[in-house]
């Protein structure tokens, strides 16, 4: 293709985009779209499997039936949530398999939230409450993204995905009508979780390399301030409404922004999980590799029986025909 | 016994398999062979789970000590617990698991099917509800009992290990307790003997179809429906009373 045909297609590919027209598996689209898209989309699949392990960790301890029920029903929406961001990831023309490969291989990347340790009870509720809430505010913004595969499933998850935010909302209010004990155990979670949430929503935009060209294919609708500022004016009453005291001394409500202000988020901190550097990074990807090298042998034995059955049927048709 | 103790001791082994089993499937969530299978195994548990707490909330209702459901799954002591034995078995791997769900779910669903015909109302109605779910269970655990079992020689092998391993508890499933015998003559337990027969059959058709050998040494394991377990059940319950324990009187 010379260089005047791409120009023409690349034109023909922002117009749609500009005239609100989703973009769909068979149509042309720019290669670096379609590498964002990937990229963006197998990480979100990640972080919906690699995020079921915090989670997982309380499943056993849950402290009643009913919490032990909802969040069964929870990390069982989480995978669910995987697999259909897979099946859209691959309609890019990428697989299962390599997107695996590529978490595992550290080439892919999970949000970094599921990289702290989940350590009380209340851990669930702040979870529920604070990541996915920050996961929502990204999420309704991507109903609308301008792939439609994509969009289609966030609308789907976006659903769920508020349901257990006010599920962990509930949890944190029933124990902030309890024991001193438990009172403690929600500040205390809060305390972990309220600085990892802000974070969740990226680098601020100066210095986030994807943002312009991801907001100019209108696969992101809104830049990680606003949305960051967004959760933050949604959360401070709530917290306040469990009593909780938010762990920023700079936290103040803004009249002429009408916005609260809040302190510094510490980059570095950011940057050093996304690294690899966070508290349980390490275990994260361990436990997902051990879950993989472990299963191998049930993935092959599947493979193998799928296959006996399709020769079995394709010799008895054959008999059948002689 | 008394009737009413008799009953109460009835809903209790029925809610603690339920409980149990869906103790063990839920250590493995995030950690299965593949993410359907993680996501079918919760599923599992979340019926299980769901099938005890109806069963509990019933069985406080008949001991009427003012109790409730989480009382009763999170607060008796080890030789309290009434589950069978099969129930209780660690995940030592995915064969095991597999093997577990599947000797289990065969009682399960012969035992709510007799048991929609209880003259205690309330029991029947849990076991119509809960066989729908029950039915996916055996149709979920066959289809991997053969999979595995006529795979590849690896998963055959692993899978006539845990065959051989597990077999030994499922006699306890259909031998009759006193409290079972007990609940049999006031017509709302379910008489054992005669799910037996239908029970070894449908495990030998799948055990044939997945070309596996059932062992025949007769070696039988027995003791959980008098709250006489295994090793593991005191670990099970260590960290499912944990919180309670730690923490008590508290709502959550």
């Amino acid at each position: 293709m010379d260089n005047s045909n791409l120009h023409n297609l690349e034109e023909k590919f922002q117009a749609k985009i500009d005239a609100e027209i989703k973009i769909e598996p068979k149509d042309w689209m720019p290669e670096k779209y379609r590498k964002t898209l990937i990229r963006q989309i197998s990480q979100h699949a990640h972080s919906e499997v690699v995020g079921m392990l915090p989670e997982g960790n309380w499943l056993t301890r849950a402290p009643s039936l009913n919490r032990k029920l909802i969040l069964l029903a929870k990390i069982q929406d989480e995978g669910g949530h995987g697999l259909y961001l897979y099946s859209a990831a691959e309609t890019l023309g990428i697989s299962r398999d390599e997107l695996v490969d590529q978490l595992l291989t550290g080439k892919a990347k999970y949000s970094s939230i599921f990289n702290y340790p989940s350590i009380n009870w209340a851990d669930i509720g702040a979870i529920g409450w604070l990541v996915d809430g920050a996961a929502i505010m990204n999420q309704v913004m991507l109903t609308r993204t301008s792939y439609g595969p994509y969009a289609r499933a966030m609308v789907r998850i976006c659903k769920e995905e508020s349901f257990h935010q006010r599920q962990g909302y509930e949890l944190l209010l029933t124990m902030s009508q309890g024991t001193d004990e438990q009172k403690e155990m929600v500040q205390d979670a809060f305390n972990r979780w309220w600085w990892p949430s802000l974070m969740m929503f990226g680098p601020s935009d100066k210095e986030s390399t994807h943002s312009a060209q991801s907001m100019k294919w209108k696969i992101k609708r809104k830049s990680n301030d606003e949305l960051r500022q967004a959760f933050v004016d949604a959360t401070v009453p709530q917290a306040e409404f469990l009593g909780l005291t938010v762990p920023d001394d700079q936290l103040k409500w803004n009249e002429e922004r009408n916005h609260y202000d809040f302190g510094p988020i510490d980059w570095d901190e950011f940057w050093s999980v996304v690294k690899g550097n966070g508290p349980c990074n390490r275990e994260r990807l361990k436990a997902r590799q051990k879950a993989h090298d472990e299963g191998a042998w049930v993935r092959e034995a599947a493979t193998a029986y799928a296959e006996k059955r399709r020769k079995r049927k394709a010799e008895k048709e054959s008999t059948q025909v002689a | 016994m008394t009737k009413k103790e008799a009953l109460y001791n009835y809903i209790i082994q029925t809610a603690d398999n339920n409980l149990i089993l869906g103790q063990r499937l839920s250590e493995l969530c995030g950690h299965g062979p593949e993410l359907e299978v993680d996501i079918g195994l919760t599923n599992i548990a979340l019926d299980l789970i769901g099938h005890a707490r109806s069963l509990y909330q019933y069985a406080a209702e008949i001991q009427n000590l003012g109790k409730d459901e989480d009382q009763l799954a999170f607060l008796r002591a080890r030789h309290e617990y009434f589950n069978v034995l099969l129930v209780e078995q660690p995940n030592e791997d995915f064969a095991y698991t597999i093997a577990r769900q599947f000797f289990f779910s065969v009682f399960n669903y012969l035992f709510y099917s007799e048991l929609q015909n209880s003259n205690d109302s309330q029991l029947a109605a849990i076991a119509e509800k809960s066989l729908k779910e029950v039915a996916y269970h055996i149709r979920y655990s066959s289809e991997w009992m053969i999979r595995l079992g006529d795979g590849t020689d690896v998963s055959h092998k692993k899978m006539q290990v845990a065959v051989d391993d597990l077999w030994k508890y499922t006699a306890e499933l259909y031998t009759m307790s006193e409290v079972d015998q007990l609940m049999l003559e006031e017509g709302i337990g379910i008489d054992l003997n005669k799910i037996k027969a239908l029970y070894l059959a449908k495990v030998e058709e799948v055990m044939e179809e997945a070309t596996l050998t059932i062992p025949t040494n007769g070696w039988t394991q027995k003791g959980g429906k008098e709250g006489q377990h295994t090793e593991h059940l005191g670990h099970i319950l260590t960290e499912m009373q944990w919180m309670q324990r730690t923490y008590p009187n508290m709502k959550w």
